[in-house]
């Protein structure tokens, strides 16, 4: 590996060839400032704000830019300074500047250069496109006004996620990110995975706000309000107070919401457990009685609202599970009104969760029991945190509390649930168990975990190994679905989570969610499970209790009706039928 | 205004252009504008676009982005012929305006409208190199420079069948 | 006296474009002929010699450029004739489309085989329609004639070309995003991080030139480039196409030495100044080219001596502009041009059109004030050191000369009671 020798700032320094201007100047303590980048993305060096002097008179973007040999690079120059601030003007020039009332308020990075440069009034004159914000989902709100066009969410919805919803269009000032033929998001395929919220560096996609909604179901003296918490949300929230990624605040998440007024507090965990039971045996029995394989997992509502759309017809690969969120949701409304003798209509069900399209999910149609929402109202970690911090909570000193009984008693198994890989393993440790009915010596599953695309492993059950796959990220979905749709596909089993990482790198989580913090989160996950008491569902003394007192058997009559679901294609028609002539014809200047 | 139809015969004939540059998805940009041209009102409209994305594999938001990119690919309805008068430098150093004022009069139309029949549209556009015989304007794919108010008239008129 | 050449544009308006056999019989191919004999290094070396620059614009080396093509081993390789000739006031390339279009597809045979190329492409633009069937059938009647296809003249050549239509967007002059387009994309310039002539189109090394870059290749062959740069001067060798137009009497697209001077261009081959007025002003190299003041013209026009006055030879469009045009409302039309034309996706060129549109505007209505000056120069540079690229780094250009040669115009449109904001 050749190295070159620069100077940067009249300080020499020597790196590998193949450095851009931008790694080379962190090895000297310069951070050259960026909008566009991104840690996890490709290089687009279309904000223009890295500009350095690589010679007099010459400026190039730092990210875009390799070091040469001998190469004297100047990021302070007058020609520097004055055309960064110059960019920088130009874009708030055509930025809303309604900072106080934006929810990227304080962690906007376009506020952050503004800082630094230490913005004030420009000479030009404020041109900012009027344009309509799209809030029609229940997931996600584009407010393309105020976006900068860094291209980070183009490269996340079309390569990370293969779904392709977003893209650039039209030329010059008209030039914006936008769905085909400016759709509202609601009228095309999009998942809602949030995965673009969490890369925006401004305000322009953001989650859907339903904290006033809780608000009001808290101030609301005739409303029984429980919540239930996902696994990946104890390890990461921590972020929004200052705790490192992976921290476990657990307790201190519980003690909060109690704090806010919720009457009960439980754990998604425990109804994590319990979709392990009814997943499990529904693997077995697809497997003894030659049902669709393979059999893949449902939890996941961004992947559910992606086979749905972009493969129909493999609807049938997958479980007929409810997610935890809505089976607890369910039970909320049926076993657990009526042990504590309440109508299902004076319970109100939130869920805490990582995912935007938890929301979308709750609102489903078949997501509900003798005419009740399973769930009613879902809140992302990061509306938490603002509600946490609204209410003057001290959090990180906060004494810690327990869960209530009896949704929170959980398992490892169950918080797993929050990783990729995590809800394979969790299947695994019990499917093995009760079909050998052996005990299994280490319940990790080393071949599932991590950050690979597409992970595999087989599995020895009784004489019969079984292939399983785990994947995250749906551009590696789609690589497995084509797998099937092929007739390719040799695995039995298949664990899809739609969001990089698992549930922890979800698209309502802290913002700032790169790789390097996801394998932060994914570490506290498995830090939990190791020292938890139980780390089996099938061991879960509170699940089996809920079978004998209601449910009956895995798969039976009530599990069927109350923690299993259908699903339906969400094609686009084409609508060959005739075309409209619109009274709108193109009018050119002028 | 007549609501036109997109029946078989023009999917046939979709399903022909793509034929002809063995559906490769890299000639989308060509294809839209060929397919464009059997479509009497010169758009591209939202099913078609569909179409093409679904059979060349293009997401729909991508053919959408090449639409709107491209100045000659109109996503939205235009007269069967679009009259096209240059605006850029030279003509205007050549004054542009006395042609733009001749059309509107034949034309009845101001510029950025389209004839009620559905016949003409009449737009600005930029450069398209006929500086040499400028002023300049285009219909449909011919170029038309040296020009009079006489000559003008004859060109319309030839586009009108007379 | 008309110091016109016909070197490059020879044959025009001598043969029927479309018989290949009045081609052949005015000497046609014989350039290819030699160019086999002579081997790429050869070739490579006379380029150089010869001087001869990109003619699109950019006037890189061609001699160097195809020498690195050469250089980049692959079994598929492409070479794009770039006839998209968007630049307004530029209308040469259309010219040798129309009237020579086997010189230009003997240029692209010749560069395949200086640079063992496979594939060609020539990507002309949607106003050009009514050549592509022309120049489609050129190729057709090369190919029967052996010109084209496998083994060609025995040389081992491989080499076929293909005519890809453009679709209205000035931005695809611009090569990677030509490249874009021709991969089915909207025409936004790519991120350079190799080499076009390592990584190009679809990813393969591809070698890009202007039309008439390849068109200059067979004469210089066939002269001699001994002869070829008895042309010209000393840094600038050989000759141009200039496309003349605006207030001139004989515009046209014609062929000068290097070294000619502008006033010789004007008067003795352009006919001078229409309807007896005064020359006020020129753009040199389009609308991204810089304006040069009337008292300018006895410079010679060449790289160097217009480098020193802040301008440049560019496509060799020469807009010349009378006495009646205001700079400033001059200037509106360049600057509707570029808002028009910038692709959108860096913040300096959109939104720095977008600010010097409205400024410009003011300007013209004689609404301005005096900050509007200094705004206008201020965001002028930013866009020419900022943007992503040449679009938008020249579009600033004939606003910061303007600025240079008569400012006195610019204090005229100042309304000095009005403050911006």
């Amino acid at each position: 590996m050749k190295n070159c020798t620069i100077t940067i700032d009249n300080k020499e320094v020597t790196v590998p060839e193949g450095t851009s201007i931008l790694e080379a100047a962190k090895k000297v303590s310069i951070n050259i400032p960026t909008l566009c980048n991104h840690p996890d993305q490709t290089v687009k060096a279309n904000c223009r704000i890295c500009l350095v002097e690589t010679k007099p008179g010459k400026l190039e973007t730092a990210c875009s830019t390799k070091v040469r040999d001998g190469m004297t690079i100047n990021t302070v120059s007058k020609l520097v300074r004055d055309t960064q601030r110059g960019v920088l003007e130009l874009i708030l020039a055509n930025h809303p500047q309604d900072c106080l009332k934006c929810i990227r308020n304080g962690k906007c990075e376009l506020q952050k250069l503004c800082e630094m440069f230490h913005i004030s009034k420009s000479n030009l004159e404020d041109e900012i496109d009027a344009l309509e914000k799209d809030e029609s989902n229940p997931s996600i709100v584009r407010d393309h006004s105020k976006c900068i066009k860094c291209n980070r969410c183009i490269e996340v919805c079309q390569e990370v996620q293969g779904v392709s919803i977003l893209s650039h269009a039209h030329r010059s000032t008209k030039y914006c990110i936008t769905p085909a033929f400016e759709k509202k998001l609601v009228n095309t395929l999009c998942v809602f995975c949030g995965q673009c919220t969490s890369v925006c560096p401004v305000g322009a996609l953001y989650e859907k706000d339903d904290t006033e909604k809780v608000w009001n179901a808290l101030y609301n003296d005739n409303l029984h309000v429980i919540v239930q918490i996902a696994p990946a949300v104890r390890v990461s929230i921590g972020e929004e107070f200052g705790a490192k990624p992976g921290t476990k605040v657990t307790g201190k998440v519980v003690a909060a919401l109690r704090r806010l007024g919720f009457d009960k507090v439980f754990d998604t965990d425990f109804t994590a457990d319990l979709t392990i039971m009814e997943e499990g045996h529904e693997l077995l029995d697809r497997i003894n009685r030659g049902g669709t394989l393979p059999m893949i997992t449902s939890c996941s509502p961004g992947w559910i609202n992606y086979i749905e759309g972009f493969y129909p017809q493999l609807l049938d690969h997958l479980s007929s599970c409810k997610s935890p969120q809505q089976m607890f949701g369910a039970l909320s409304k049926t076993y657990y009104a009526k042990k504590l003798d309440l109508d299902p209509s004076q319970i109100f069900t939130v869920s805490i969760m990582p995912c935007t399209a938890k929301k979308y999910e709750a609102e489903r149609k078949e997501m509900s029991s003798y005419g009740y929402r399973d769930v009613d109202a879902v809140l992302t970690t990061r509306e938490l945190a603002r509600m946490i911090k609204s209410a003057s909570i001290d959090f990180l000193n906060i004494e810690e509390e327990n869960f209530d009984e009896p949704f929170g008693i959980t398992t490892g198994a169950g918080v797993i649930f929050g990783v990729t890989g995590g809800v394979m393993e969790a299947a695994l440790r019990t499917v093995y168990e009760v079909v050998t009915e052996h005990e299994l010596e280490n319940l990790d599953f080393m071949d599932v975990r991590g950050l690979e695309g597409i992970k595999e492993a087989t599995v020895d059950l009784n004489g019969t190994p079984i292939k399983v796959a785990v994947a995250h990220g749906l551009s590696n979905a789609k690589k497995i679905l084509n797998q099937i749709n092929e007739g390719k596909s040799d695995y039995t089993f298949i664990e899809v989570m739609c969001c990089p990482g698992g549930c922890i790198g979800g698209g309502g989580q802290p913002i700032g969610s790169t790789m390097k913090v996801r394998e932060e989160r994914i570490k506290g996950i498995y830090d939990v499970d190791k020292v938890m008491p139980l780390r089996k569902s099938h061991e879960n003394p509170a699940v089996k209790e809920l079978y004998e007192e209601f449910l009956g058997q895995p798969l039976g009559k009530i599990s069927h009706k109350l923690l299993h679901t259908t699903y339906s294609p969400r094609s686009e028609k084409i609508d060959f039928d005739y075309l409209q002539w619109n009274n709108e014809i193109a009018l050119t200047e002028e | 205004m007549d609501k036109f139809k997109v029946d078989q015969e023009l999917i046939a004939k979709i399903d022909r252009i793509l034929e002809s540059y063995d559906y490769d998805d890299n000639s989308v940009v060509n294809i839209l504008l060929e397919i464009q041209s059997h479509i009497p009102e010169n758009y591209i409209p939202e099913e078609v676009a569909k179409y093409v994305g679904i059979e060349l594999g293009i997401p729909t938001s991508k053919v959408y982005d090449v639409i709107t990119f491209f100045s000659a690919i109109n996503d939205k309805p235009k007269g069967r012929h679009v009259v096209q008068l240059c605006k850029s430098s030279v003509c205007r150093l050549n004054k542009y305006q006395t042609i733009r004022d001749v059309l509107e009069e034949e034309l009845k139309i101001k510029m950025g409208e389209t004839t009620k029949d559905g016949q003409f549209t009449l737009q600005y556009s930029t450069c398209f190199g006929a500086c040499d015989i400028s002023p300049a304007f285009r219909i449909d794919d011919k170029v038309y420079g040296n020009l009079t108010k006489g000559k003008i008239k004859e060109i319309i008129n030839t586009y009108r069948g007379l | 006296m008309n110091r016109t050449v016909n070197i490059i544009s020879k044959n025009f308006k001598k043969y029927n474009p479309e018989s290949i056999e009045e081609y052949l019989e005015l000497g046609g191919f014989e350039a290819l002929k030699k160019a086999i004999e002579m081997g790429p290094q050869e070739i490579i070396s006379t380029l150089k010699t010869s001087g001869l620059k990109g003619r699109g614009g950019a006037a890189f080396s061609t001699g160097r450029k195809w020498e690195y093509s050469a250089n980049v081993k692959g079994d598929k390789k492409f070479i794009i004739c770039n006839a998209d000739e968007g630049e307004p006031a530029t209308f040469k390339d259309r010219y040798l489309l129309e009237y020579d279009p086997f010189k230009v597809i003997e240029g692209m045979i010749i560069a395949a085989y200086t640079t063992g190329s496979t594939n060609g492409y020539i990507y002309i633009r949607e106003e050009y329609k009514y050549l592509h069937n022309k120049v489609r059938k050129a190729i057709e009647l090369a190919e029967k004639h052996g010109f084209l296809g496998k083994n060609i003249l025995g040389s081992g050549l491989n080499f076929n070309i293909k005519v890809v239509s453009g679709a209205g967007a000035y931005v695809c002059g611009e090569s990677t995003a030509l490249i874009e387009s021709i991969e089915g994309k909207s025409g936004r310039p790519r991120l350079k991080l190799t080499r076009t002539s390592k990584q190009g189109l679809f990813g393969l090394p591809t070698l890009v030139n202007n039309v008439e870059t390849l068109a200059a290749v067979p004469p210089i062959l066939e002269m001699g480039v001994e002869e070829y740069i008895k042309y010209g001067t000393h840094t600038s060798k050989g000759t141009k196409l200039i496309s003349l137009c605006g207030n001139v009497n004989k515009p046209g697209a014609y062929e000068v030495p290097f070294g000619i001077t502008l006033r010789e261009i004007i008067y003795d081959i352009g006919g001078g100044i229409k309807d007896g007025k005064q020359l006020k002003f020129l753009q040199l190299g389009g609308a991204s080219g810089a304006i040069i003041p009337a008292k300018l013209i006895d410079i010679k026009y060449c790289y160097e001596d217009l480098e020193e006055h802040g301008a440049s030879v560019g496509s060799g469009a020469i807009l010349v502009a009378d006495e009646t045009n205001k700079v400033t409302h001059f200037l509106k039309s360049v600057q509707d041009f570029f808002i028009h034309e910038s692709c959108g996706k860096c913040t300096p060129c959109r939104e720095g059109n977008r600010q010097l549109t409205k400024i410009i505007n003011r300007f013209v209505t004689g609404n301005a004030s005096v900050e509007d000056l200094k705004t206008v120069e201020k965001f002028a540079n930013v866009m020419k050191y900022a943007s992503f690229c040449g679009l938008g780094q020249t579009a600033p250009t004939a606003l910061l000369t303007a600025i240079k040669y008569f400012p006195v115009e610019f204090y005229q449109q100042i309304d000095r009671i009005r403050k911006t904001s």
